[in-house]
């Protein structure tokens, strides 16, 4: 796929550049020449079909690839004009500054309190006033104070699926990261909790570039800004999300999101 | 099929079900006749022993065969020693074998190192014996005890512990052995239980920037308490009730010391080691009063962690 055949948006202030990024699990070539800016403090969606490569993009943001042997990446993703996999980026503080969530609610066996705590204390040592309020501030900005506020010393694991993936939610934007993955963040959430993550995610964008992989069109076209159409690992085409929806340059673009295919 | 013939086969069916279940049933209360027979006859043949000693039979350290003058004092506190002190040792080492298996390890050594650890669990208990007391024993003789006596053993507190002179065998050298042989029990628990863990979970916690050392200690541990408890407590139970190694090394002495380098005297021990003299209705009975005391401990060790697993899980919200 040579860039020329993608409609590159207009992206001013970009907060990661991808630049011929491949991916490789083994011999398997996941992800083939990726070219893509991610706007900062936008919401940045990729859509495809299962086994496209959204989700392996999403992954090397935070080189989480990296728990496996034999996955590995070349090219560039450059982070405020860093390359993050370069071998000397230091991955911790790397995934302190990108945080993810993942397609199921995963609350840590342990208090919301400290599930909110937990990430926090890995990179700062709060007082208790400081830290009483970080979690207050997380669990405000995920929305879940309100429900949460009573029952702090309970276990995460007690709430239910949507306010745990708030939790989550809470839990990664409390080590205050600048960018925000999720990975189809709502797949396990029934509707309701789904519409209450997908507004969350619009009042996230004031602080943070998010981006969102998901299998769901109407979210995308709902929640996210700019939207990337991949398949089979390329990146097929990538725009303004109303332009992507309501007017894709290629085909095969028109043919996923009008539903004939995928 | 005619009326009768299928009556027939009915009816044979109702009476190959209730044969079934009745023994069914006598199998399962079977086991508990057993249990409730061997407390019985522990508790009748000790009762010589309870008569003439009372509870003083557990605070008294005097054992005296020929003068009929018995305590357990020495076996019970040699028990607990070595029990804990094999604890002490076998915990951290095999979360240390779990966690390089589960994450660390290569995928091409998992397979061979998890069977070669669960070989370890199937060596006959006298081999170590054996092992430990004519290869561990002279080595540890040689050249730790005295470094324990000259460096440890003159500190303040703790010194009392690690002096004395190095005879290879004792308490500490059963308190190794018996780790040796309750590690691959609780590694491979422990292995089992890490594996399940969910994949997104650790990851969630590796997205935060955790370290291995962090998703282990403060995510994967907490999931898995109530199986690591439970890998711990078998290992506990194994070592409790270990006898054979424990004679050879542990130095069979009725003396009560305060050195972990002293030979000493664990319940098991005892009574493989005494069992053949035991002349006289009161040695007996000392030795079977040994036996029930032992029973009664690993009955409260067990029950007290399945007691704290059940707090454990209510604390939690589910009870397990």
């Amino acid at each position: 796929m040579t860039a020329e055949n993608i409609a590159n948006p207009k992206i001013t202030v970009p907060k990661i550049i991808v630049r011929d990024l491949n991916f490789y699990y083994g011999d398997y070539r996941a992800l083939k020449d990726i070219n893509l800016s991610i706007a900062e403090k936008m919401v940045t969606a990729f859509i495809g079909p299962s086994g496209c490569g959204k989700s392996t993009l999403l992954r090397t943001f935070n080189r989480m690839y990296q728990l496996y042997p034999k996955q590995k990446a070349t090219g560039e993703i450059l982070l405020d004009g860093a390359n993050i996999l370069d071998k000397k980026q230091d991955l911790n503080m790397l995934r302190a500054r990108i945080g993810m969530v993942f397609q199921k609610p995963t609350p840590f066996p342990m208090s919301i309190y400290d599930n909110i705590a937990f990430g926090v204390k890995l990179y700062e040592s709060l007082s208790k006033n400081d830290m009483d309020e970080r979690v207050e501030w997380a669990l405000r900005k995920a929305a879940l104070w309100t429900e949460a506020k009573d029952k702090l010393k309970q276990s995460g694991t007690g709430l239910s699926g949507g306010q745990q993936q708030r939790l989550c939610i809470a839990r990664a934007i409390a080590v205050k990261p600048q960018v925000l993955l999720l990975d189809e963040p709502t797949s396990a959430l029934d509707p309701i909790s789904t519409a209450h993550i997908e507004k969350l995610i619009d009042e996230l964008k004031e602080d943070f570039t998010i981006v969102i992989v998901t299998h769901n069109m109407q979210q995308a076209a709902r929640v996210s800004d700019y939207t990337a159409y991949m398949y089979l690992g390329d990146l097929i085409e990538f725009g303004d999300t109303s332009t992507v929806f309501t007017n894709p340059k290629r085909k095969e673009t028109e043919d996923y999101i009008t539903g004939r295919f995928g | 099929m005619p009326m009768f013939l299928r009556e027939a086969s009915l009816k044979r069916h109702t009476v190959l079900d209730l044969l079934f279940r009745n023994l069914t049933r006598v199998s399962a209360f079977g086991v508990l006749v057993l249990l409730a027979a061997i407390i019985g006859s522990l508790v009748v043949g000790s009762m010589p022993t309870i008569h003439a000693f009372g509870f003083g039979f557990l605070t008294s350290s005097d054992w005296d065969p020929v003068n009929d003058q018995f305590g357990a004092l020495i076996p019970i506190v040699g028990t607990l020693v070595t029990s804990a002190i094999a604890l002490l040792i076998a915990i951290p080492v095999s979360f240390g074998i779990a966690i390089f298996l589960t994450e660390l390890s290569p995928r091409i050594l998992r397979r061979p190192l998890g069977v070669a650890i669960e070989l370890l669990a199937g060596i006959p208990s006298i081999i170590y014996g054996m092992w430990g007391l004519f290869v561990f024993a002279p080595l540890f003789a040689e050249h730790v005890e005295p470094w324990l006596s000259d460096h440890i053993g003159a500190m303040p507190y703790i010194g009392p512990f690690f002096s004395g002179p190095p005879m290879g065998i004792g308490m500490l050298a059963a308190g190794i052995i018996l780790a040796i042989m309750v590690i691959p029990f609780i590694a491979s628990v422990m292995r089992d239980v890490f594996e399940v863990v969910p994949t997104l979970l650790k990851e969630s916690a590796y997205g935060l920037g955790a370290t291995t050392w962090e998703v282990m200690w403060k995510v994967v541990l907490p999931y898995t308490k109530v199986g690591v408890a439970g890998g711990i407590m078998l290992g506990l139970g194994r070592a409790l009730g270990e006898t054979m190694a424990v004679t050879f090394v542990i130095g069979n002495a009725h003396e009560l010391s305060k050195s972990l380098l002293m030979p000493g005297n664990s319940i098991a021990s005892a009574l493989a080691n005494e069992f053949t003299e035991a002349y006289g209705e009161l040695y007996t009975s000392a030795l079977i009063e040994l036996g029930l005391i032992l029973f009664f401990i690993t009955f409260v060790v067990l029950s007290l962690a399945r007691y704290m697993l059940f707090k454990l899980g209510q604390r939690e919200g589910q009870v397990s």
